[in-house]
């Protein structure tokens, strides 16, 4: 009933707001700088899947080739901020401005393909996108881009003595990116993006704009995703086209969402709390002789999902007659 | 008054292939017209240029007095065609009233109303029992409903039915004519593409019978079963010269 319905959102913005709650008091506890890392980046992820989900799950354009935007948001930022002297909050403005531009303006030729020749599509363009960086010497080609320091402020964002204003920034992002998803799960667009998912055709034919709803999803994701790129640039400090736009970055977005439920509202949050930190954690473990480790860790559970549950760990508590959505 | 559809000298090709050539029929508001003919006359073909698939080779589209041939579907729906698929094309992953609420969504901007929209078609169409299912888990019948459904929600002036009451049984068949028949009432065009003779004869005011791409012969419906025309392409020369 209608009433059920109105009852679980607002159970799932409490939850949220909850859950926020609690993330927001660890820092009190936990004060090992190496478990602090973990967080910021598992939220991180959390934020970035979620913006993820919203195209690839949602709208059911699977991009594997989210790493673009996530690096346009880290160089945006950084090259305004080393060039002109604009503030990093400008520039993730900027950054998250200039991807969705892009994605739309890649989103013309490129939505018009279906299925897989959409997804080669997009690892295509994000490794172009890569060589381009790699070869474009205004913007340090392979050597990156080193954030100078100045110092603790805000209005650099950057701080050496403390990571809490990192973590409560990625706590901010991943907030944002699942309040977005929950506030567009019950708008005309949500509704759009998952009959465009589920069947273009007939989508079509109930007055549906397909094109433009893929095009909405896919400016709405990239923009979180390059916000994403400007926070993780001013947290490592220094950027080079590998390490804020390979390949892997893509990978990371997708996972939690696939591990969670793809195109469900808690997914990408549940897949990342427990994709990152395992990753993370053995990395740690095995240090420089394990790069690669942490791939068969999850390359093994993406397997195991995919095959015990391919809707993902959600589904284990889903009422299927029940619920509205998918989740 | 001006017919609601009218198409004009349409054609369409597909290489080859003449699927339809010079169709000029007009549906008048209100009516419950029959498209009929045997396997391969291209009365899907028509169906998909009347809802906007694509666009004829050659001729013209007229609905509401407007010319939409080259009209996208989406546009079509915002001006009041709604449509339904012989081969039913739910929204699997969603659940029966968010789909109906799609439909609901292009003449209702905020969801609440949206959502109101789609309660009450779901009761129109006999689906309110079922609001709360996902899609995946209907049953065939209810999935041809759920088309209907849909497609009401979006509030049409004119409605297409491709084939919605065939392979059903013959009681699902007659709870699914006299929801046509409501949908009339309810000030419904309905152009209706439709194999079972038996049921659609005596549902429809007027039939189209295509044959080979052309239209045969048009008419009410008593007359159109008996013209001997239509029984040699139905049912061929065998019983026509028993008529």
């Amino acid at each position: 009933m209608d009433k059920e319905f109105a009852a679980r959102r607002r159970r799932d913005l409490i939850i949220a707001a909850v859950l926020a709650g609690i993330a927001a008091l660890t820092p009190l506890f936990v004060k090992d700088v190496v478990v602090q890392n973990i967080l910021i980046l598992t939220l991180m992820y959390a934020g970035l899947s979620q913006s993820w989900n919203i195209l690839s799950g949602y709208c059911g354009q699977i991009s594997l080739g989210h790493a673009l935007y996530f690096g346009l948001g880290a160089y945006t930022t950084e090259l305004l901020f080393t060039k002109f002297g604009v503030l990093p909050w400008f520039g993730m403005l900027a950054g998250g401005v200039v991807s969705a531009l892009i994605a739309m303006g890649l989103g013309y030729p490129f939505f018009r393909l279906r299925g897989h020749y959409f997804v080669i599509a997009t690892i295509v363009i994000a490794e172009i996108g890569l060589l381009l960086f790699h070869n474009w010497d205004w913007a340090g080609a392979a050597m990156g881009i080193t954030i100078p320091i100045r110092g603790d402020s805000w209005l650099k964002f950057q701080f050496l003595r403390t990571k809490l204003p990192y973590f409560y920034f990625a706590l901010a992002l991943c907030c944002l990116a699942w309040f977005v998803t929950w506030w567009l799960e019950d708008s005309k667009w949500g509704f759009w993006w998952r009959a465009v998912k589920d069947n273009p055709d007939a989508a079509e034919s109930l007055g549906v704009d397909v094109f433009n709803s893929k095009m909405g999803a896919a400016a709405v994701s990239a923009f979180l995703v390059a916000v994403g790129g400007s926070f993780y640039a001013q947290f490592v400090s220094y950027i080079d086209p590998e390490s804020v736009m390979g390949f892997q970055f893509s990978l990371l977005m997708a996972l939690p969402a696939v591990l969670g439920g793809i195109g469900t509202l808690w997914g990408p949050v549940l897949g990342a709390a427990i994709l990152i930190p395992l990753t993370e954690l053995t990395r740690f473990k095995f240090g420089g002789s394990g790069r690669g480790v942490d791939l068969i860790v999850y390359g093994t559970l993406i397997v195991l999902i995919s095959l015990a549950l391919p809707r993902g760990l959600l589904s284990l508590f889903a009422r299927p007659k029940k619920t509205g959505a998918a989740r | 008054m001006t017919a609601l559809l009218e198409t004009r000298g349409v054609w369409q090709r597909f290489g080859g292939l003449v699927a339809n050539s010079d169709v000029s029929i007009s549906v008048g508001r209100g009516e419950i017209v029959g498209l009929i003919g045997p396997n391969g006359a291209g009365k899907s073909t028509l169906f998909n240029l009347i809802a906007g698939v694509l666009p004829p080779t050659q001729g013209s589209i007229l609905f509401d007095g407007e010319d939409v041939t080259n009209m996208p579907a989406a546009a079509r729906c915002q001006r009041g065609v709604g449509r339904t698929f012989q081969v039913v094309k739910s929204f699997e992953t969603m659940t029966v009233i968010d789909n109906v609420i799609v439909g609901a969504l292009v003449r209702n901007t905020v969801m609440r109303e949206a959502r109101r929209k789609a309660r009450e078609v779901l009761e129109f169409t006999g689906l309110a029992a079922r609001a709360d299912v996902l899609a995946s888990d209907l049953v065939p019948a209810e999935k041809r409903r759920l088309e209907v459904a849909r497609a009401l929600a979006t509030e049409p002036k004119l409605l297409l039915l491709d084939e919605v009451l065939t392979g059903l049984t013959p009681t699902e068949a007659q709870t699914g004519v006299a929801l046509v028949r409501k949908v009339r009432d309810a000030g419904i065009t309905v152009l209706m593409v439709e194999h079972v003779m038996e049921i659609v004869m005596p549902l429809v005011d007027r039939a189209i019978v295509l044959d080979l791409g052309k239209v045969l012969v048009e008419g009410k419906p008593a007359e159109v079963v008996r013209d001997p025309k239509v029984i040699k392409a139905y049912l061929g020369d065998r019983h026509a010269v028993g008529a």
